[in-house]
């Protein structure tokens, strides 16, 4: 596949190895990266990177998975327009088996609601249009890749007039977690890789004041193997080197000034508010949401149901290991009370949640080799970058 | 929500392009870029094309790839 | 046939019952005009040990590329007992029937049958028939059960399988799931993904006579892909299996379509492929042996069993790093991140 398995190459990896090998020597110190996008975290899992890089970098995953972010109380409120009746319910496969206080959509599906899993929101607007006599309810979760997309929705609903349709939102933006992440005094992150296809519509330049107020080095990064190899080696240059800038190691799509098309069709559908992140608590600025012009649109609003009201589990820790604060093999609860089967937080059901990736590809249990069974109690924190005055 | 897949666009009509990769096809919205043309290469998520594929700077990475070991970083 | 539509009458035992096997069914499904009155087929006495499964068969569409739920339902039960090395003696059909279901598309599953049966050497023995309210069955659903015949002694199963054992496949992987995911509405993915239905029982007939003993183990990688029977077969078995990623056979526009909806194709069901465990000095001879097959002209080495670890499978990326394989909670389904 053309600008896909040119980014495969194993002798080509060695390479990037090879290079990062020798840009930590002499550093006298572990290296903590983290991504934050759960497109890299199955990325980085599905290709054994772990297992590859020096000991001395530790990737670790922060709050990049927006189904893991969402609170619980949106699968209640997704839950409950299901069970309305002449409601079908439009969502990315990713959403089907997160729990909700109660239950899943995947069980409510058992149960008779109509749960369809479309590829594109677009389908979900041919939904509606089949269905005049049913409501469609799109569920809006994602990042800034995933919400012009569903904002081109919406004005593709406008165009057909279609009354019926109507999205459920809990759009998500970056940066803004990486700073709430950043300000935290017991976090030490010596530099971050930044979400490609999110880059792609928001542009290199959105990460600069985070750098500059931060001092943290940015790599925006693709999602191929070799990518995420490149990516790490020049975050390690720059770590080493004491520096801290915004780079684009995914020059092939992300721009400076990224996709101004993209994002006007979003701001034109959408605003920015306040937003509630699941184990980060409410953050400024960091959600989307309908424009009043658009809010007859607004599931929440236009179709009430009746909630039942949110419950966290308890024991769950998703929160600390949304902030990398945590390896899920740190979690008491991970494998013994938490599995796919029977998830308690929904990093453990969302297909690219930490939590879920480790169980199906983690490397723990691979035994003999460089890679020993991590210890079950947290590591103690390693010194890092001292925040600037 | 990030699962963006590179391919080719064969036709455009009205704001769609029919893309296609190794033999698959599918609709894509062209709503969020300009300036595309029969032959491109455009990044695919969700039924919308995103951004182009910049061939250049695809090959730049492939060669800064292959020259890992120099010490140069990689160019601006 | 007087109506068009299947009727609940169909299946009510009475005259459109007759109706409906001496015009259709029976003559499509065994070649012969007259049908035994009996409720039972009896079998003559067999040389070796036999070997008994059942499957029913519920796809979604009943018509994808490369196949239906007809050939499926003969291929599938076939390929059960070849994964036991046994050849096909006697097929049994159960169908259930929605009320409403066109008369033509019941002919043509029917023909597909016929004909897979026919090239799979195996005979359709008896049958029942079903006719349900509309609603209450999607189209139609097929349970065939199968009795085989092992004219071997040979223990093939999925607990035989030894450390430094070859893993062989006979070609590509997650052709029928893709085929079919992709004829789903709601999707739109086109191509010409084609499923790999097909009976394997010839092939392992090939690779008894030629390695004997030294097959250890067979097995078909249907729901779940191979992922999950390598899992499966690691835990019967006791011991670790590494697959190697750059040996997995794909084909490029099955890679393309995993790609845009998020798929694994390890975890992707197949309908026309084995997974053999052979000792390491009879391997190369066992892919000759598939190579000269039919059905095994994309044969490739996968990985091995590699250490008595039991019930891991990893597997080596095609960079080098090592990943753990596990099985999935449920149905794999398509993701956007």
């Amino acid at each position: 596949m053309k600008h896909q398995d040119e980014y495969r190459d194993p002798g080509l990896a060695r390479l990037q190895l090879q290079a990062i090998s020798e840009a930590i020597s002499g550093f006298d110190r572990n290296m903590v990266l983290m991504e934050v996008c759960g497109t890299h975290t199955m990325a980085i899992y599905q290709n054994g990177i772990r297992a590859l890089l020096p000991e001395q970098i530790r990737l670790i995953s922060g709050p990049g998975c927006p189904v893991c972010v969402t609170p619980v109380g949106y699968i209640d409120r997704a839950v409950a327009l299901a069970r309305r009746s002449d409601t079908i319910i439009a969502t990315f496969g990713d959403m089907v088996r997160v729990p909700g206080s109660s239950t899943s959509l995947l069980h409510e599906q058992a149960r008779g609601a109509t749960i369809k899993i479309v590829y594109s929101p677009l389908d979900a607007v041919t939904l509606a249009e089949n269905n005049p006599a049913s409501d469609v309810v799109f569920l809006g979760v994602g990042f800034e890749t995933t919400t012009p997309t569903i904002a081109g929705a919406i004005l593709t609903a406008e165009k057909k007039h279609l009354k019926n349709f109507f999205v459920l939102c809990a759009h998500k933006s970056m940066p803004e977690p990486m700073t709430a992440l950043a300000v935290d005094p017991d976090l030490q992150v010596d530099g971050y890789l930044c979400p490609a296809h999110v880059s792609v519509i928001i542009g290199a330049n959105a990460y600069q004041p985070l750098v500059d107020r931060f001092r943290v080095p940015c790599v925006i990064t693709g999602f191929e193997p070799l990518d995420v190899l490149q990516g790490v080696l020049m975050l390690a240059r720059q770590v080493v080197a004491g520096e801290a800038r915004v780079e684009t190691q995914y020059r092939r799509a992300v721009k400076p000034d990224g996709n101004q098309r993209a994002r006007e069709i979003l701001y034109r559908v959408f605003e920015s508010c306040d937003a509630q992140w699941r184990g980060l608590g409410d953050i400024p600025d960091s959600g989307l949401r309908l424009r009043e012009e658009y809010s007859r649109y607004d599931a929440e609003r236009a179709l009430p149901v009746m909630v039942e009201p949110a419950v966290e589990h308890k024991g769950c820790l998703c929160g600390e290991i949304l902030k990398g604060k945590l390896r899920p093999v740190d979690c008491p609860l991970f494998r013994t009370t938490c599995t796919p089967e029977d998830p308690v937080g929904a990093c453990m059901v969302s297909s690219e949640g930490t939590c879920a990736a480790e169980y199906k590809y983690g490397d723990w249990g691979l035994g003999a080799g460089r890679r020993s069974l991590p210890d079950s109690s947290p590591q103690p924190p390693v010194p890092g970058p001292q925040p600037p005055e | 929500m990030c699962l963006g897949v590179p391919m080719q666009v064969k036709t455009i009509a009205n704001e769609m392009a029919v893309c296609e990769i190794d033999g698959v096809r599918r609709e894509a919205s062209l709503m969020m870029i300009d300036d595309v043309a029969v032959g491109d290469y455009v990044l695919i998520h969700a039924g919308f094309a995103i951004e182009k594929i910049d061939e250049e700077e695809a090959r730049l990475t492939l060669q800064t790839l292959r020259d890992a070991l120099d010490m140069g970083l990689v160019p601006e | 046939m007087k109506s068009d539509i299947i009727l609940l009458g169909h299946g009510s035992g009475g005259k459109l019952s007759h109706e409906l096997l001496d015009d259709l069914i029976v003559p499509i499904l065994s070649g012969i005009g007259q049908r035994d009155q009996n409720d039972a087929t009896t079998l003559a006495q067999q040389q070796g040990r036999l070997a008994f499964t059942t499957d029913s068969y519920v796809v979604d569409p009943i018509f994808f590329p490369g196949g239906s739920i007809g050939d499926l339902a003969i291929h599938g039960t076939v390929n059960d007992l070849a994964m036991a090395g046994a050849m096909p003696l006697g097929i049994s059909v159960g169908l259930i029937i929605e009320e409403g279901l066109a008369v033509s598309t019941l002919r043509t599953i029917l023909e597909d049958m016929r004909v897979a049966a026919k090239k799979a050497g195996a005979k359709i023995l008896t049958g029942d028939t079903k006719v349900v309210p509309r609603g209450k069955a999607d189209k139609i659903f097929i349970n065939t059960s199968g009795i085989g015949v092992m004219e071997h002694d040979l223990k093939i199963s999925g607990s035989n399988a030894k450390v430094g054992d070859i893993i062989l496949i006979n070609g590509t992987i997650g052709d029928h799931g893709m085929a079919v995911m992709a004829s789903r509405e709601g999707l739109e993915l086109e191509s010409d993904i084609s499923s790999d239905s097909a009976p394997l029982n010839s092939l392992v007939a090939d690779l008894i006579r030629g390695v004997g003993s030294q097959l250890h183990t067979l097995r078909d990688p249907t729901r779940g892909g191979v992922a999950t029977t390598l899992k499966e077969i690691a835990i019967q078995s006791e011991v670790e299996i590494t697959l190697q990623e750059d040996s997995l056979p794909v084909n490029s526009t099955v890679a393309a379509a995993c790609a845009i909806l998020g798929l694994d194709p390890l975890f992707v069901a197949n309908e026309g492929k084995l997974l053999a465990f052979i000792a390491p000095e009879a391997a190369e001879q066992a892919l000759t042996i598939m190579h000269s097959h039919e059905f095994g002209k994309g044969a490739a080495i996968i990985g091995e069993v590699t250490s008595a670890t039991k019930g891991k499978v990893r597997l080596q990326t095609a960079i080098g790093g090592l990943r753990a394989i596990e099985m999935l909670a449920g149905e794999q389904l398509p993701r956007i991140c």
